[in-house]
């Protein structure tokens, strides 16, 4: 089921994806975070890791990112078999990372923050303050933000905001591969749309990206490819044409847990009435057959 | 606002000159130097009017050089504070530097050059020594240096009077290269018939030094980025330990020269001397602007704070009153300016 994916139009000459995951499995001493999950990230093309708190998606980012090594199966970058150090090494190959805390300093002007770490130079250490000002400005204004003041403190703006200059930081600085880790969680409806229209121009820009998040509504929009992930197993994979919006939120929503959870609440019964709400949902979400 | 950024396709005129209003409003309420201006404004205003021999010409080279003495710290004191940490040894580590430099130059009768030097050495690995120990523990700065604060002050005493037998060094005035030195670290200089120490032109340097690192150099990125965010300094690749031992060693250095001014502008040094300063350098570097918590401030900020400082103190003696109420005024000072800082800092970081 997996390897149906359509091999895509470009012109390459490598076809390997930019990155594939194989069976990759990790552990935190005894805690299986991760077993047996596969992935493929393509140049223009978004791929959505779904799942429960503690489905093990923020263990998968880190291992793509270079902050954990995987334990078994195989990654590959273009192909190639690599085994990050740090995530430093992962950058080096074009894979940036957005975590949820975006990495930047609240107070701080947005200029420097979207440079920190990888300052522009001219002769005796001083910075080129004024390309820098004027890539952080156009940068932004590519992606729809248009600041009147690239020298506003980062935490004036909005979250929503915040998010895209961070991803357009990861993307000015050579990013091939984009890992988001739930950039939509904390945002208003309004500020979701702003950062989803963003991960869209970065797909067309022909960037892969890796959007986890816990929001079918958010993920199904955007993506091409659906990871669903359940207890640090692979509960699904399906691109896009595989699979509709309902039965994503259905397996997102975990039916089958739900109906499981009915019977446990009947057999307790103590909850009888609780229990016949959610053995309908669990019908609702038609999850029979998946 | 918020909403006006969100919605870039709304270009109103009306709108946008909204926002440019507001953003340099904020600019101005964000300089960190502001209340301090205003503060050192009214303060000489204040003391011109009620001491009459505050005007004068050698009143106020008194209250520069006494705010060069402290400014000269709170410049390093300043930058470590932006950077988020805090040096409590600060203030005895001036008299350990001078201790170093009177006692090996006149116990092993070298030319006191060499004592400088030696000193330089001595008191940078103890920045470094600071540093490294912050960085490896992660205990709180304040925690270790307030342990090397105190094993400081015992050693300075310790050592100065097991080598002396008294708490003073010998006095280094005959020595050779005394002159010399002397000339760098605390001639007067004659400007205009007035005799200003040559402290205070060090200290200027120093200041435009330190602004130049901080707003022009990748370096000055990093100090406010490690004080604002470490963490997320480091997830962009910012090398934070180093800068953090980077600038405890400023502070040594600061150290190492204010030293340099007591040994040679006293000959000899009292041991005991410089405890409870560094708090005169926190001071100096909070009224200027800097937050305690780090990521804001600069150095022209703790330079005003260092010339408040300084006004205080000689104004005090210059109005005839009892210097007893100078600690009451750099408390109220401090207290005052701790509040602007908070409504400062709360107007930048707003949330939305
Ligand atoms: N450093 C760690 N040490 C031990 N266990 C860990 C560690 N990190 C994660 N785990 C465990 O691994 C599992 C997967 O965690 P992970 O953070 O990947 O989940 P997640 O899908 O990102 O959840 P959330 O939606 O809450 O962010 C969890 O059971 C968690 O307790
Ligand atoms: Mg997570």
């Amino acid at each position: 089921m997996t390897g149906a994916a359509v091999p895509r139009e470009q012109g390459s000459p490598d076809a390997a994806p930019l990155v594939r995951l194989t069976d990759v499995g990790k552990s935190y001493g005894s805690v299986i975070a991760l077993r047996g999950v596969s992935l493929e990230a393509d140049a223009g093309e978004v791929t959505c890791v779904l799942g429960d708190n503690g489905a093990g998606k923020s263990t998968l980012i880190k291992i793509i990112a270079g902050l954990h090594r995987h334990d078994s199966g195989t990654y590959e970058v273009q192909g190639e078999e690599v085994a990050f150090a740090s995530p430093r090494d992962a950058l080096t190959r074009g894979i940036a990372t957005v975590y949820q805390d975006l990495a930047v300093v609240p107070l701080m002007p947005v200029w420097r923050n979207f440079f920190l770490g990888s300052e522009k130079r001219k002769s005796f250490g001083r910075m080129d303050i004024d390309f820098m000002r004027r890539t952080t400005h156009s940068e932004l204004a590519e992606m729809g933000i248009d600041l009147r003041d690239v020298d506003q403190p980062i935490g004036t703006l909005s979250g929503g905001e915040r998010q895209c200059v961070a991803i357009a930081r990861a993307v000015h600085f050579g990013a091939r591969a984009l890992i988001l880790d739930e950039p939509t969680a904390a945002l208003g409806v309004k500020q979701a749309g702003v950062v989803l229209r963003y991960i869209v121009q970065a797909r067309e820009r022909g960037l892969a990206v890796v959007f986890i998040t816990h929001n079918p509504h958010h993920a199904y929009p955007v993506g091409d490819r659906f990871l669903i992930l359940n207890r640090g197993r692979s509960l699904g994979y399906h691109t896009k044409e595989e699979i509709t919006r309902e039965e994503l939120t259905a397996l997102m929503a975990g039916g089958a847990e739900l109906e499981q959870l009915a019977h446990e609440l009947d057999a307790a019964a103590s909850g009888g009435a609780v229990a016949k709400e959610l053995a309908r949902e669990a019908k609702d979400l038609g999850v029979a057959d998946s | 606002m918020t909403q006006a950024v969100a919605e870039p396709p709304l270009k109103g005129p009306g709108a946008d000159e909204r926002l440019e209003r507001q953003s340099a409003l904020r600019r101005l309420l964000g300089r960190p130097e502001l209340g301090a201006l205003l503060g050192a404004v009214a303060l000489f205003v204040f003391f011109s009017v009620v001491a009459d021999a505050f005007l004068e010409t050698s009143s106020f080279s008194t209250v520069l050089y006494a705010s060069s003495t402290f400014g000269i710290m709170a410049v390093g004191v300043s930058l470590l504070m932006i950077g988020g940490e805090f040096d409590l040894s600060a203030g005895v580590m001036v008299t350990s530097s001078a201790l170093v430099a009177a006692l090996v130059s006149y116990q092993l009768t070298l030319n006191v050059w060499a004592g400088v030097v030696i000193s330089l050495a001595v008191t940078l690995a103890l920045g470094m020594l600071n540093g490294i120990l912050y960085t490896r523990t992660g205990l709180p700065s304040f925690i270790i240096t307030l342990a090397t604060f105190f094993m400081l002050a015992g050693l300075n005493l310790g050592v100065t009077k097991a080598i002396t037998g008294n708490v003073a060094s010998d006095s280094v005035r005959d020595m050779d290269g005394f002159d010399s030195a002397r000339a760098v670290f605390a001639r007067d200089v004659d400007v205009a018939g007035v005799n200003v120490n040559v402290t205070v032109f060090w200290w200027l340097l120093f200041v435009a030094v330190a602004t130049w690192i901080l707003l022009r150099t990748r370096v000055g990125n990093w100090i406010f980025a490690v004080g604002g965010a470490a963490a997320s300094a480091r997830a962009v690749g910012v090398p934070v330990a180093r800068t953090k031992i980077g600038l405890f060693m400023g502070v040594a250095f600061c150290a190492w020269f204010s030293g340099m001014h007591l040994v040679f502008a006293f000959a000899t040094v009292q041991s005991g001397e410089g405890v409870g300063n560094e708090f005169s350098y926190i001071i100096c570097a909070v009224i200027g602007g800097c937050l305690l918590t780090g990521g804001y401030g600069s150095a022209i900020g703790a330079a005003i704070g260092a010339f408040i400082f300084g006004m205080t103190n000689k104004g005090i003696v210059y109005a005839e009153w009892n210097p007893d109420w100078f600690r009451f005024f750099l408390g109220a000072m401090l207290l005052v300016a701790t509040v602007v800082n908070l409504v400062v800092r709360r107007r930048v970081e707003r949330s939305p």
